[in-house]
């Protein structure tokens, strides 16, 4: 019944994707419900998934103090340059200088603090660092791809880096990812935990993707892609992206000390 | 909160940690919640199993507690560890035969009525979204027991949610995402489905 990823084509895949998007466009529709903003844990046409998502319907939980509040990150956890992915070595790395800037809210709006964002992305070839990355793409000796800011007081975040290429993955055969940058995120509470991936607008890889496409409210998708800003982009220099993200699910009531940063 | 179509901040969707966060997501020292050498320093450790009853070689786990008293820490240095601090929070990858393993401090209840637990997220490639869970610890029985929380999961289940006492000082908390003995995972925002 399983068919080796070999030999299992783009088409397939595709028709995979488009019969579960039809099914939840069905189960919304029916039952006047919105779309799920987060992805299945169980999506076939992401292969991975079939061994590990739980078949068991999660148990609700109320949280408690400590669910409410999240780590306390702050610029003594993280160094300034860390945000310029682009100065981590002797020389520059290659590919296209990009600024990606926006700000972390929560569901009211309000800024998300202090908080800590990570990034981890492929080199502008589209091979990651990770040792286990076996696509034959250069390395670049002068790109880790790898980024840490903590947000300002208006949640906001700016880091410099490269365009990461697109890369091939095993998922199915000639199977694509489409150019992406990982994020990490801490909410104000640990609830709001989440990690995802950036794309950029326009990518032709978009509907063939099925890590992409695992999410299967068309709106919510395309809030994973930057949108670009000619305001953020600088003379001479770089080319600008804005994304903003947005953490919602149960708050915090809990406040952050005043002095809980002693940058 | 409720979040309607019309609001203007809509929740950010989940996307996979994906094969290739090895060189990004740990840092030195995430696993060391509180030095092994820490007077009242506890193991917690255990292996992530996949459907199939075979251990994940690339998943992430997370731990997040409060102190001994049961109180929020909000410590600075989570990443950047001075080696004394306590912060609560910990990440370690797993290793090849898909075992993490913490050092840390028990920590209290955050309510006299509720039992002691560690907050425990997973994040793995083909996992398009976390999990949650928690770990109890299994030497709490009494506290364990009048739990509201525990009381309302199903029996059955309710032993995938305990860390079991197996060496002094030491707590094994294994992590079936599918399966027979699948761990029971949470859902916290429920309440904004409703």
């Amino acid at each position: 019944m399983t068919i080796p990823a070999e030999q299992l084509t783009q088409e397939m895949v595709s028709a995979e994707i488009e019969q579960i998007h039809a099914e939840h466009g069905e189960w919304a529709r029916a039952g006047g419900r919105p779309l799920p903003v987060h992805p299945p844990r169980d999506f076939l046409p992401y292969r991975s998934t079939a061994l590990r998502h739980p078949t068991h319907e999660l148990v609700r939980a109320d949280p408690e103090e400590i669910e409410l509040a999240s780590p306390a990150f702050g610029h003594t956890d993280v160094a300034a340059e860390e945000s310029d992915l682009t100065i981590q070595h002797t020389g520059e790395p290659l590919g296209e200088r990009i600024i990606v800037t926006g700000r972390v809210l929560d569901g009211d709006g309000r800024p998300v603090r202090n908080q800590l964002v990570e990034i981890w992305q492929a080199n502008a070839s589209g091979r990651y660092v990770h040792k286990r990355d076996q696509h034959p793409a250069p390395l670049d000796p002068n790109f880790t791809g790898v980024g840490r800011i903590i947000t300002g007081d208006d949640g906001g975040y700016s880091l410099t880096t490269i365009k990461p290429g697109a890369y091939p993955w095993k998922n199915h055969r000639n199977a694509w990812r489409p150019a992406h940058i990982h994020f990490s995120f801490f909410g104000s509470a640990f609830t709001q935990r989440l990690i995802t991936q950036m794309y950029f607008p326009g990518d032709p890889l978009f509907g063939l993707d099925p890590i992409y496409q695992s999410i299967v409210d068309p709106a919510a998708r395309e809030r994973l892609v930057a949108r670009y800003d000619h305001d953020v982009s600088r003379p001479e220099w770089a080319i600008g992206y804005r994304w903003d993200v947005v953490l919602t699910g149960p708050k915090s009531t809990w406040m952050e000390p005043e002095d809980a940063d002693h940058a | 909160m409720p979040e309607s179509p019309e609001s203007e901040f809509l929740q950010t969707p989940s996307q996979t940690v994906g094969p290739f966060f090895g060189y990004a997501l740990p840092f030195a020292g995430g696993e060391s919640v509180a030095a092994p050498w820490h007077p009242a320093a506890i193991r917690l450790h255990g292996t992530v199993f996949d459907g199939a009853g075979q251990p994940i070689p690339d998943a992430i786990v997370e731990i997040w507690h409060p102190d001994a008293d049961g109180r929020v820490i909000s410590e600075l240095g989570s990443l950047a560890r001075d080696g004394h601090t306590v912060t609560g929070f910990g990440r370690t990858p797993v290793d090849r035969r898909g075992n993490y393993d913490f050092s840390t401090i028990k920590p209290g209840a955050t309510r006299a009525d509720a039992a002691p637990y560690v907050l425990v997220t997973i994040f793995a490639r083909g996992l398009t979204h976390h999990l949650f869970t928690r770990a109890y610890f299994g030497d709490e029985v009494d506290r364990n027991a009048s739990d509201a929380f525990l009381d309302g999961v199903d029996p059955s289940r309710r032993p995938t949610l305990i860390a079991t006492f197996d060496a002094p000082h030491s707590y094994r908390f294994d992590i079936r995402l599918q399966g027979d003995d699948e761990t029971v995972f949470l859902d916290f925002d429920a309440e904004s489905h409703d």
